[in-house]
């Protein structure tokens, strides 16, 4: 005869579970861990105030390209494991603006003017061929993004700059793999309204201009278009009967990431100090992923909120431990922790999208 | 002649119930009786069968008996129980993930249990299904023989074990060739299954299923559905072979006549009840359809009114759609404004790709005239925009954002069609979401439609499936629509919420004068509310007859020309 377990009779002990659930195993014990490290900062001799400052510091970087993550996670086209794409272009913004003779200031508001045209039309192309391929867009977006980078390691050498700052000196011609900017936009944000209280230091321009991006994101998700963003990330279909032009919507999503990527990569640069190319592009990609994932965002669905937890948890991971662990144990596992973390992190995403029932 | 053996047997072994024919509805505790009585116990035997989904009865009271060598040959309307009373016989997984099932199974007179078909399969049931389950690029002979190939022992499976035997596949050739062979339909065993027409790989899978030496019973389910018409009449003959052969078949089939030509008994099931259970030469066609739709009169005279003498305000011509499974072929079909035109027809012969194709969700031609206007085909926000809704019979797949609130789900096509719940500013260059015309909207909709939920910002997912039809009313109401269809918009759902849905739909149609196309599969709930009602058959109108038309008449013009 039919037994049905009714509502009620869950035990407790599966609520926990389902809780916990919703919550993320993997990211309690991050949360746990963060707190746990900064907990031992005073034990491992290091300063603690200073270790806050330095997690706020990498937070102002890194926080726009998380963000560019989310356009595409609300549109169902995943995560954007192509955001090389998009940074790609905002160093051209970079190297144009300062090989045609802007400096200080005045070079960052340039590149991102300067990288706007080339996101647009790489965030299309990458569109398109994304619209082909429905279905596998996160292989095929790590895929190109890898092309990507190679394809402009090539590029950097062959393109005409010739400003000594950022070309190799001996052949004249060729970009350098790495150069400074503090001739030109070098802490253009951070240092606006910069507030120092002894040793915090808070970037305030940076979490301002962050703040803009993410309220714009914000506003663009509660207007018609962005509904019908959300409406194509959650049932395509539904969408479609409903009217929707599910294949321009999604074009637009993935331009928007790109257009982010090379605004964030240029936001990074203005805190790092320094513009990196050829394979540093490499490097961008899995750490904004991994922490938006962290964050608690899903392979489909993403709000503001995960990118602000996920970008602390992450940066302070990354931040935290190589001090603290060093001072506790001598011995630097920060690179493998980050690896663990970041990659691990993935891997929970993509396993528990398979769960989203539709 | 195997026909001809197989009468003589059914003489030696039938249970005295060929002989009781003369009362028409039977009853459960004398078939027990009579099959006792017999000498040689019945193969097969099904005792009180009862199974409900989550309290929505599906199955009451199903008695059954089955000798062997007899063609059983069972009939229904779609959602009659038939599959689910199969899925029974064959120790389906969902059986069980579901609950299980109330009465016994009796094979041979022992009672079984099957926990998973293999049990089902090696206590002797074979079950065709309706999609293929074989691999496309082995032959038919490695599909037939798939996981019980013949071996020879090698050299490297006596050191490493028996996973290294080699297939015997001189052996194989003959086991599959005796297979085809009794099947009594020649099939090409080298050739690879993507390269065979369709019907070839319908008779693969039941050569799969006599290679099987225990195989006593063999369910087919549609099998004659996608065969041509001298395939399938060699379906037939293979069938009246096996049955010569002492195997007992269970035959669905939504063509009657095939089931009159070669059963024994025709056992009809209607709303999970077995109707009628009677020798196949002493029925008829059309008295087999009365019963698969009639019900007892009376049920449906409340909201009956004359048919409305109005202008025409869609017109279809020469309609064809491309649903997969659902295939269009020609439809010609007037709608008279502010009537309710009912459109129904057995599974398969087009009734929903109608809806789908007008709408653009499938690849359609033809033309469409609404209000005087033409409407593009293939532009699903053309036809919104002309005014027309669609409530989608994919309630999961297509109605609904599952991982969404209410209010989103509700609110959505209004807002991306009618321009509904927005504010503008700065001259209407941002369009911004009006969240508490949304929460306003879905709060009367709850209301009205009587929505079971926590509140308006629960998620549909979470939501039963009656509840969800309403919300997917509520969706296509909130669009203000001049023409609504509506695609099985009591499927799946259980009794009280089928009631308030048809209910809601009349009240949409008599209050704001709206144009309901309603599709459904079953006949008397279109005879409930609509006015008209057209039967589709083979992919066309096979005709148009009044809602207050006697059942065999819909019947009737159902089987006209099935394909």
């Amino acid at each position: 005869m039919s037994e049905y377990v009714k509502e009620s009779e869950r035990s407790v002990g599966t609520r926990v579970r389902q809780a916990l659930k919703s919550f993320g195993l993997p990211r309690l014990i991050i949360a746990l861990f963060l707190l746990l490290m900064f907990v031992l900062t005073p034990f491992a001799g290091s300063n603690l105030v200073a270790q806050i400052t330095n997690v706020i510091n990498r937070f102002s970087w890194n926080a726009v390209l998380v963000l560019a993550m989310v356009p595409m996670v609300h549109s169902g086209c995943g995560l954007n494991f192509g955001l090389p794409v998009g940074i790609i272009a905002g160093l051209l913004g970079a190297t144009c603006a300062i090989e045609w003779g802007f400096t200080g200031p005045v070079t960052f508001w340039m590149a991102i003017l300067i990288a706007t045209p080339f996101a647009l039309l790489f965030g299309a192309a990458y569109g398109w061929l994304l619209n082909k391929i429905k279905g596998g867009e996160m292989m095929i977006a790590t895929y190109v993004g890898f092309s990507v980078v190679s394809f402009f390691c090539m590029m950097w050498l062959v393109l005409p700059f010739k400003k000594g700052d950022i070309a190799w000196g001996f052949e004249g011609t060729g970009l350098r793999t790495t150069f400074p900017l503090d001739k030109y936009y070098e802490g253009v944000l951070s240092n606006f309204l910069r507030i120092q209280i002894g040793r915090l230091v808070i970037p305030t321009g940076a979490l301002l201009f962050f703040a803009l991006l993410a309220l714009l994101i914000w506003a663009f998700l509660h207007t018609k278009t962005g509904t019908a963003m959300t409406a194509v990330g959650s049932n395509p279909n539904f969408a479609r009967a409903s009217g929707i032009n599910v294949d321009r919507i999604r074009l637009l999503s993935v331009v928007m990431s790109t257009w982010l990527a090379a605004v964030g990569i240029l936001v990074y640069e203005q805190g790092f100090g320094f513009v990196q190319l050829y394979n540093a592009p490499f490097n961008m990609a899995l750490p904004a992923v991994s922490a938006i994932l962290i964050g608690g965002a899903s392979a489909n669905k993403a709000s503001i909120t995960n990118v602000i937890i996920g970008t602390i948890l992450f940066q302070g991971i990354v931040t935290m431990t190589p001090t603290v662990m060093n001072g506790l144990i001598n011995l630097d596992i920060s690179e493998v922790l980050r690896m663990v973390v970041s990659n691990g992190m993935i891997l929970y995403a993509l396993t528990r999208k398979t769960e989203v029932s539709r | 002649m195997p026909a001809f053996v197989n009468d003589l047997r059914g003489w030696l072994t039938r249970s005295p119930s060929r002989f009781l024919s003369g009362s028409p509805e039977r009853e459960g505790a004398g078939k027990e009786k009579e099959t006792n009585m017999s000498n040689l116990g019945p193969l097969l035997e099904l005792k009180n069968i009862r199974k409900d989904f989550f309290g929505n009865q599906v199955l009451q009271d199903i008695n059954l008996t089955l000798n062997e060598g007899e063609v059983l040959g069972l009939v229904g309307e779609n959602g009659a129980g038939k599959s689910t009373l199969m899925k029974i016989l064959f120790g389906m997984n969902e059986i069980h993930d579901t609950g299980g099932y109330g009465g016994d199974v009796l094979l041979n007179g022992s009672k079984v249990n099957f926990s998973s078909p293999f049990d089902a399969l090696a206590a002797g049931i074979g079950m065709v299904h309706q999609e293929f389950s074989l691999i496309p690029g082995f032959t038919a002979t490695e599909n037939i023989l798939l996981n019980r190939e013949p071996m020879r022992k090698s050299f490297l499976s006596e050191i490493f074990g028996s996973r290294l035997n080699t297939l015997d596949r001189k052996d194989m050739k003959r086991r599959a060739d005796d297979a085809i062979e009794k099947m009594g339909v020649h099939i090409e065993g080298e050739m690879t299954i993507n390269e065979m027409p369709v019907g070839h790989k319908q008779f693969t899978e039941i050569a799969r299923e006599l290679s099987k030496e225990q195989l006593k019973l063999l369910i087919l389910d549609e099998p004659t559905a996608v065969l041509a018409e001298q395939e399938a009449e060699a379906l037939l003959d293979s069938i009246r072979g096996m049955s010569a052969r002492g195997i007992a078949v269970i035959f669905i089939t939504h063509r009657l006549q095939e089931i009159l030509d070669v059963c024994d008994k025709v056992v009809v099931m209607r709303d999970g009840v077995l109707v009628k259970d009677v020798p196949a030469s002493e029925t008829s066609v059309s008295e087999i359809t009365g019963w698969m739709v009639g019900r007892s009169v009376g049920s449906s005279a409340t909201l009956h009114r004359e048919p409305p003498e109005t202008r025409t305000i869609l017109s279809m011509r020469r309609l064809w759609v491309d649903m997969p499974g659902e295939l269009v072929r020609d439809v010609n079909l007037d709608v008279r404004e502010g009537e309710i035109l009912g459109i129904g027809g057995l599974a398969g012969q087009g009734k929903l790709g109608i809806p789908n194709g007008v709408m653009g969700l499938y690849p359609a031609g033809g033309s469409v005239e609404f209000d005087g206007k033409s409407i593009p085909l293939n532009q699903p926000r053309a036809c919104l925009d002309a005014q027309l809704a669609f409530v989608s019979e994919d309630r999961r797949g297509v109605g609904l954002l599952l991982g969404e609130s209410m209010e989103w789900n509700i609110a959505f096509p209004a807002m991306q069609i009618r321009g509904s719940f927005l504010k503008s500013w700065l001259g209407g260059a941002i369009k911004w979401r009006d969240d508490k015309a949304i929460e306003e909207v879905t709060r009367k909709y709850i209301e009205d439609l009587q929505i079971r939920c926590t509140g308006g910002r629960q998620n549909v997912k979470e939501l039963s499936g009656g509840n969800q039809q309403k919300v997917c009313l509520a969706k296509a109401f909130a669009l203000e629509p001049k023409f609504l269809f509506v695609s099985e918009p009591t499927r799946g759902i259980d009794v009280g919420a089928k009631a308030l849905v048809l209910q809601e739909l009349t009240k949409f149609n008599r209050e704001s004068g709206v144009t309901i196309v309603m599709i459904s599969s079953e006949l008397e709930e279109l005879r409930q509310i609509c006015d008209r009602i057209a039967i589709v058959s083979g992919g066309r109108i096979a005709g148009i007859l009044p809602a207050t038309s006697p059942s065999e008449e819909f019947g009737a013009l159902m089987v006209s020309s099935v394909v």
